[in-house]
């Protein structure tokens, strides 16, 4: 159980202005925001890297003050970009991390876990990214730790690759074990996370289940509609929220996003709706609501702007 | 899963130290290709040669011939130039001394080149001795080469020095920034592992690294030179462990607060640029000034080259090298002390 109470912590802006997080045992935590907003500030406080300016961390009923090594050999630590030495060969790093543990796994046992027994005497510079990726994560694992923190575990890798590594992190779950992710990548955080807080701006701005928040859109589906010659300022946000079926209207640079439910009222509404107003549709596609429209609605930001 | 733990922490991050290094292939050249390297070519040369005869030129002119056949002797070369050539010769330095036949002789040389009052004096015995000169104390000359006295004897010790130093500072203040900058120190600090662990495996690796460069060196010496240790090889081999020590302390301090691999590598040069050249590595401290030399007295491998040298040329024992084995306990006491208390490990 990891319960992280109010942290701040301060480095020039504020990065974190009275964040407060809960994570619940065996449930498995996204971290979810844009680049700076505060993720890797948290979990690295989190796991006792950093020292909060002021706030109170409690990990697994513990304190980093007085029970820092009993809490280390109960955690696994993935950072963001480790480089391992290149010239040691996967099975001797696995070995080297788990000697520093009392208690953990096999590293042979390991090495099949995340698929990377035919790499065992390959040297760190010779895997691809994903193979590094999986060797950090082993060495996070191989302390056979009751919570796992992994800060953007997947950033920058091929499909196959992230999707061997969600295997990897579905395993762990599977065993009734915790885990703290940070992402930036909405499908991420919908496809393992239990929960997820959404995090810009070293606060804490939604919290809850992928499809608790994106239900509170309002809408499972979104329209998105661009008007032919720029033709957008002639169209009411006002008179469009209230056809049936429209949650929520907001605009982007150049069109439309209407969060919709049922899209079968909606969509025939609009229709109607721009014929009567004598606009004519450049584009309009429909699509599932994600995370980003949630992160988008609140912040009137994109995650990746 | 596995209860307990299968090997020690220590050994297994002492054994990644090793594998790194010689894995290395760059690491392994600077620690023994490079001061073989180094003192084959110092080794050659400043080799000792058997005496040359004394290159002199006789100007011509009346009496030239007759000169030269007064000079003919195995000391001495001599040969007869038109006078401009050998005023030519004598100041680009292709010969020492000219001499003018006539009466009386003219010597004309530079009196501050210690080969130039060398010629006068074995020309003009020469001279004399023809002229029928007779030496009224009889001498005679029992020439020897005493081992221990040559240039390669006294650069050895210096090398094997200089490389302590190089390497420690190398392979534990640059390595460990470079772990720091990739944020490896951070990943390992993530784990149960303990951090006097962590430094301990550098100094071990050290430690037991001198016991293999060493003896390389030492033993290359006596191979390609004949270079002898005079004095105990258990003295040599303590003396340079404490150095290592020393140094890697030295290594540490350099590593402690630096960010990056370009802070730590100015830093290292400024502490081993004035002892490469200070501590008597190539050339004698003594060298330098009287009112420098307790200050690189001071110096920790002014301290090691002069224990070394002290063994393995004078063969000296233990009491005579406590003075520069207190500098470098010093020193290695105070920069492990310093490097422990500023060691910045997130």
């Amino acid at each position: 159980m990891c319960r992280g109470l109010v942290k701040k912590y301060e480095r020039g802006p504020l990065a974190l202005d009275g964040l407060d997080l809960e994570v619940q045992v065996g449930e498995c935590f996204g971290l979810l925001g844009p680049n700076g907003a505060g993720k890797t500030t948290t979990v690295e406080i989190l796991e006792g890297l950093l020292e909060p300016t002021a706030g109170e961390v409690e990990v697994l009923g513990m304190r980093w003050s007085s029970d820092e090594r009993a809490l280390r050999e109960r955690l696994g630590v993935s950072l963001q970009e480790t480089h391992l030495p290149d010239r040691l060969a996967v099975r001797e790093v696995l070995t080297l991390f788990r000697s520093f543990f009392r208690r953990g796994r096999d590293p042979d046992e390991l090495l099949r876990a995340v698929s990377l027994v035919e790499k065992a005497g390959a040297f760190y510079d010779k895997l691809s990214g994903g193979q590094k990726q999986r060797l950090a994560v082993a060495c996070a694992l191989v302390g056979d730790p009751e919570l796992l923190f992994l800060d953007e575990p997947t950033t920058g890798l091929d499909p196959q690759s992230r999707l061997q590594l969600w295997d990897v992190i579905a395993e762990f779950k599977r065993q009734g074990r915790t885990v703290l992710l940070t992402t930036h990548y909405m499908e991420e955080a919908e496809r393992l996370c239990d929960r997820v807080a959404v995090v810009d701006r070293g606060k804490v701005i939604a919290l809850g289940s992928p499809r608790e928040l994106i239900a509170s859109l309002g809408g499972q589906d979104v329209i998105e509609v661009t008007l032919e010659g720029g033709a957008d300022a002639a169209l009411d946000p006002q008179s469009v929220s209230g056809l049936p079926g429209v949650h929520g209207v907001r605009r982007t640079a150049s069109s439309f996003a209407l969060a919709v439910d049922p899209l079968h009222v909606a969509l025939p509404a609009l229709v109607d709706h721009l014929r009567a107003s004598g606009l004519r549709l450049e584009r309009l596609a429909t699509r599932h609501a994600t995370l980003e429209d949630v992160f988008v609605s609140i912040t009137g930001r994109g995650l990746r702007d | 899963m596995t209860e307990g733990r299968s090997h020690s922490a220590l050994l297994e991050l002492t054994l990644a130290r090793f594998r790194l290094f010689f894995r290395e292939p760059s690491a392994l050249f600077w620690t023994f290709g490079f001061p073989v390297i180094l003192s084959v070519a110092l080794g050659i040369a400043f080799r000792n040669r058997p005496p040359a005869p004394v290159l002199v030129d006789i100007e011509d002119g009346p009496g030239a011939s007759a000169m030269r056949d007064a000079l003919a002797s195995p000391g001495v070369k001599a040969l007869v130039r038109a006078p401009a050539v050998a005023k030519g010769d004598l100041r680009t330095g292709k010969v020492p001394l000219v001499v003018v036949p006539g009466d009386p002789v003219a010597y004309v040389f530079d009196e501050t080149r210690p080969e130039a009052r060398l010629a006068r004096a074995a020309v003009d015995d020469r001279l004399q001795r023809t002229a029928g000169r007779t030496d009224p104390v009889a001498v005679t000359d029992e020439r020897v080469t005493e081992h221990g006295a040559r240039y390669i004897d006294f650069l050895i010790p210096g090398l094997v020095g200089l490389n302590l130093m190089s390497s420690s500072m190398w392979g534990i203040g640059y390595l460990i920034v470079e772990m720091r900058t990739k944020r490896l120190v951070k990943r390992l600090l993530a784990t149960p592992m303990r951090r006097t662990d962590f430094l301990l495996s550098f100094v071990i690796m050290r430690a037991m690294f001198v016991l293999i460069e060493v003896p390389v060196l030492f033993a290359f010496g006596w191979l390609a030179f004949g270079v002898r240790i005079a004095g105990s090889c258990w003295l040599v081999v303590a003396i340079s462990l404490l150095g290592a020590l020393t140094f890697a302390g030295l290594g540490l301090l350099v590593a402690s607060r630096a960010e990056n691999t370009q802070t730590v590598g100015g830093l290292m040069n400024l502490v081993m640029m004035p002892m490469f050249i200070g501590s008597g590595v190539f050339f004698a401290t003594t060298n330098f000034p009287d009112a420098m030399q307790p200050y690189l007295r001071a110096l920790p491998l002014t301290a090691v080259n002069d224990a070394l040298r002290s063994v393995a040329n004078q063969g000296v024992g233990v009491r005579e090298v406590m003075g520069s084995m207190a500098i470098l306990a010093a020193w290695g006491v105070a920069s492990f002390a310093a490097a422990l208390k500023m060691f910045r490990w997130l």
